[in-house]
């Protein structure tokens, strides 16, 4: 199909072909030549493919400054505000924003408590940011191992992990963490991120089960067997390297999930207690929405913000991982 | 098929009974004593939990409870709720609300998603594409309630186009926006998935070859491209039906909706343990039965799938 | 009709069994891509008869292939675009047709066989329904009237049990039965000129050979114009009565069949016939062309093939070759022959 191949390859049947051939290798002749070993240069081309081309997607820049930008809210937010989130004072009670006021305390006014929605806004980013990261991790982790164990093994081992997924997938994300969740006074941000975790991994087993499956049969695969490498090296050294960028696309999603779970949970009243979430603010405010859009509007649009971001941002990998669909 | 069908049944039944066990599990074997919490903040006279404990079993060791739960279900008989009703009757209630406010829901989803997504992938690249794509993503990621708020206090309370709250749950009419709220997240996938769908199969050759066949452009889209693309939509859309009755314990609580998402909700913060395991197995089964029909409905869209 | 048109530069195929069907005259295919434009195809001519094959030949990105799709009228149009050029079908210019008056002539007058079946057949279609669905269109019979004819057709291109199988979809179907219901498809309403992309390159060699004696006994027995596009010279041997060679998107040389493989005149068809395995070199290395087939992007100044041409002088590098009519020594015409080469009368004669 590609210019290079010689008169006796068949010709490709769409005009597009001959482009696309073209397009294919004008791409690839400015591709620096991989000086890896061989066996693994298969993961990391894509991935050095792939990222020269999210770097010339703006919605992967504008995805990823929004990203970085909220986990330094999250680890200092002091750095942005200097007001108190915690107390009131009634005198503010449901003041409108000052939007010139940038980064002051009354720049996003303020709520039925007469606290700074500027201030509950950049505070309440940590516990977002803290359950979605955590229950990202402990999914990725836990449903990636059971996905690899399933996908690699296959067998009886495959039919019990399979089982297994099937029974934890049948029970809904929020259902099964609002049952979970009810059962724990003083929840905090581990709990929540916890519950989601264990209710959420079946999605990534199941994409990491099918990756494995498709890179297993793999000719590399199947040489480093032949040449008596082990199981444990070749899951580490050529199946996971290949069969993970599915998963990091489920994940980097499903990050942006959790976290919407999490500000519903906290809005239910079942999610974090006693720590600053825009879920529960947004709670507080759709009682006081009459009068005062803005109480709503602010945590509501960061929240929003957050969660696009992370789509985003798995779309971006996904297209960029995926040439097919472009 | 019939043999499919027949083995498709036996492997859910481990999977009903691991998914139960869970939910059970999940209510009486965590931290916390649902009949304690039956007192609320009152202190509760000890006589009477032994007494209600009794009543429910809840005496007896957790897998003994289980199995006594399991038999029952077997007959039929969900239990009883700490309010003394039987779940069924609670169910019977329940569901038809749900069933209608969920077909409303899914003719939104059907309608709307799969119509922005044909729209959108026959127009790749172009304007309406890239709005479709725009709207949807920030549809995903607005989360319902907040979706739920706002449609409810603007369209209701400020407009007073429709009544905020649902006083009839029978009422279509009234169901028109609790529906598409419930449809907003669902409706948004369809459509990319459509979306995706088509643009992929429009590059088929067949698509070519029905155009070499002389085939007016409408056959072409109509059969041969909406035949092909609507498979992996027609399958989502049946696990979503499951999903969608589940799922509505936000826009139900919002909406007043008196359906088995509401139902569930108040169960959960009442920490009503039997009425709670009795509503949440329904919608396992439903689920289960679902993706049954979806496997099953996959292999009649597509003839590559083999029952095996 | 339209003979008397052609530019004089451009010489008359070989020995016409009538008017021609089609007639490509000067067509221009170009493809706007992200990176700029691409030159597909820069001024094909060629005619088919009835009765009459012509091989087209080339390597992939030659423009073979979308020579074909333009005429068919599949060409994806954008990117695809054609600034120039005209395709008489019966004596009327396709490329001014309405889109439905094109559409009426696609699969009844014109037809296509395309060369990887499992694809280009509707997977979750049954074979009889896409077959009933030519009739069904073209000519409004019933749902029932349209399945006996698929049935009948599936017995002419003799597939076994079709009645049986009427209901079968294609994955069921080996691969050189697909081919046979591909070729059914384009023959179901009689067309003139079928159009045949690589036909029997997906296949085994031994159903190559049985598919390539199908299409050609049909041909005969319906008398209808067939252009044959490949890249193997083998196939074209047989069938086809001549031969069209192309290059980066235009036709080098054109010469009846025998005539060519005798005596090529251009020497990128004198490249591809030496690089053809023979019994008698058995043990020789095998000749082969060097370099590569030109970026359509940039297609070299001059003769495109000459940066690949060992016989690549000054002018070749400066002029576009048109396409010289070939003569004998002695000045005598050769019909139908055409050699698009500064120095085709050194390659023919030595």
């Amino acid at each position: 199909m590609s210019d290079t191949s010689g008169i006796t390859s068949p010709s490709h049947s769409s005009p597009a072909g001959d482009y696309a051939a073209k397009e294919e290798v004008a791409r690839q002749s400015g591709t620096a030549p991989q000086p890896s070993e061989p066996k693994k240069t298969q993961a990391s081309s894509l991935w050095a493919n792939a990222w020269r081309d999210l770097r010339r997607r703006p919605v992967f820049i504008v995805s990823g400054i929004i990203i970085v930008l909220l986990i330094v809210i999250a680890i200092a937010p002091s750095l942005f505000t200097s007001t108190n989130p915690k107390p009131g004072d009634l005198a503010h009670f449901m003041q409108k924003p000052k939007l010139g006021h940038f980064f002051e305390a009354d720049w996003f006014g303020y709520d039925g408590q007469g606290r700074s929605i500027y201030a509950r806004v950049i505070y309440g980013a940590r516990a977002s940011m803290t359950v979605g990261v955590f229950a990202t991790l402990f999914v990725t982790v836990a449903g990636g191992l059971i996905g690899i164990l399933a996908g690699y093994f296959g067998g009886w081992v495959d039919a019990l992990l399979s089982r297994l997924t099937d029974i934890f997938f049948g029970i809904p994300l929020l259902l099964g963490s609002l049952v979970m969740l009810q059962a724990f006074t003083g929840r905090t941000a581990w709990t929540v991120a916890l519950a989601l975790g264990v209710l959420g991994w079946t999605q990534v087993a199941r994409v990491m089960r099918g990756s494995v499956i498709t890179v297993k049969q793999a000719d590399y695969v199947q040489a480093a067997r032949a040449l008596g490498a082990g199981n444990g090296r070749i899951i580490f050294k050529h199946v996971l390297p290949n069969a993970i960028a599915p998963v990091i696309v489920v994940a980097t999603i499903a990050l942006g999930m959790y976290i919407s779970a999490e500000a519903t949970l906290s809005y239910m009243g079942i999610g974090i207690q006693n720590g600053i979430s825009w879920g529960a603010d947004i709670s507080t405010a759709s009682s006081q929405i009459r009068n005062s859009l803005h109480v709503l509007l602010f945590p509501a649009g960061f929240l929003t913000v957050t969660v696009l971001a992370f789509i985003m941002l798995g779309d971006a990998v996904r297209d960029a991982l995926d040439p097919k669909l472009r | 098929m019939g043999r499919y069908i027949l083995r498709r049944l036996l492997q859910m039944i481990p999977v009903f009974i691991g998914t139960t066990l869970i939910i059970f599990l999940m209510v009486y074997a965590l931290p916390g004593d649902p009949v304690k919490a039956l007192f609320g903040d009152k202190a509760a006279d000890p006589a009477t939990v032994l007494r209600l404990k009794h009543q429910f079993g809840l005496d007896k060791p957790l897998l003994e409870q289980y199995w006594t739960y399991l038999t029952n279900l077997v007959q039929g008989d969900l239990g009883t709720s700490f309010s003394q009703r039987p779940v069924t009757d609670i169910l019977t209630d329940a569901i038809p609300v749900t069933i209608r406010l969920s077909l409303v829901a899914f003719a939104i989803e059907i309608v709307l998603g799969i119509g922005l997504g044909m729209l959108a992938g026959l127009k790749r690249g172009k304007l309406v594409d890239q709005l479709v794509l725009v709207v949807t993503l920030v549809v995903i990621a607005i989360p319902v309630f907040v979706l739920g708020y706002v449609a409810q206090s603007v369209l209701g309370n400020e407009l007073h186009l429709i009544d905020p709250t649902v006083n009839d749950s029978n009422d279509l009419s009234q169901l028109l926006l609790p529906g598409i709220v419930l449809a907003s997240v669902s409706l948004a996938y369809v459509s990319r998935l459509t979306r995706t769908s088509i643009a992929e199969n429009i590059r088929a050759d067949y698509i070519r070859t029905a155009i070499a066949k002389g085939m007016p452009k409408r056959r072409v889209v109509g059969i041969h491209l909406m035949r092909n693309s609507l498979i992996p939509v027609v399958t989502f859309l049946g696990t979503d039906l499951g999903a969608l009755m589940g799922g509505a314990i936000v826009t139900e609580g919002i909406f007043n909706v008196q359906g088995i998402g509401n139902t569930l909700y108040r169960a959960v913060l009442q920490a009503d343990g039997p009425l709670v395991v009795g509503l949440v197995t329904f919608l396992v089964v439903v689920y289960l039965v679902a993706s049954l029909l979806v496997d099953l409905l996959y292999a009649v869209l597509d003839p590559r799938i083999r029952y095996v | 009709m339209t003979t008397n048109e052609t530019p004089a530069n451009v010489p008359e195929p070989a020995a016409g069994k009538g008017a021609p069907l089609l007639e490509v005259r000067d067509l221009h295919v170009e493809f706007h891509t992200r990176d700029g434009v691409v030159n597909a195809i820069n001024g094909v001519n060629y005619s088919v008869s009835a009765g009459e094959t012509l091989a087209v030949l080339g390597e992939s990105g030659s423009g073979k292939s979308v020579t074909a799709q333009a005429i068919m009228g599949i060409l994806d149009m954008p990117p695809g675009k054609i600034p120039k050029g005209e395709i008489f079908f019966r004596g009327d210019d396709m490329l001014r047709m309405s889109d439905e008056e094109r559409r009426k002539i696609r699969g009844s007058k014109l037809a296509m066989i395309f060369q990887d079946a499992l694809s280009a057949l509707n997977p979750v279609l049954s074979v009889g329904y896409q077959l009933g669905e030519m009739f069904r269109v073209h000519q409004g019979l019933s749902r029932k009237d349209a399945k006996a004819k698929s049935i009948e057709l599936m017995d002419r291109v003799r597939i076994p049990a079709a009645k049986a199988r009427v209901n079968d979809y294609p994955h069921q179907f080996s691969g050189g039965m697909r081919q046979r219901i591909m070729i059914a498809m384009a023959l179901a309403l009689e067309p003139d000129l079928i159009i045949a992309d690589e036909p029997t390159t997906a296949l085994d060699v031994t159903v190559q050979a049985q598919i390539m004696d199908l299409l050609a006994e049909l041909q005969r027995e319906y008398n209808m114009g067939l252009i044959l596009i490949t890249h193997d010279l083998g196939v074209v041997a047989d069938v086809a009565d001549k031969i069209a060679v192309m290059y980066a998107g235009r036709i080098v040389e054109n010469a009846p069949v025998h005539e060519l493989y005798k005596r090529p005149a251009h020497p990128y068809t004198r490249g591809l016939l030496d690089s053809i395995p023979r019994l008698d070199q058995k043990g020789q290395e095998l000749y082969a062309i060097k370099g590569l087939p030109p970026n359509l992007q940039h297609i070299p100044a001059g003769c495109a093939f000459n940066p690949r041409c060992t016989m690549a002088q000054d002018v070749c590098r400066t002029d576009v070759p048109v396409l010289h009519q070939v003569t004998e020594r002695d000045g005598a015409e050769l019909p139908g022959r055409g050699s698009a080469c500064h120095f085709w009368k050194e390659t023919i004669h030595g």
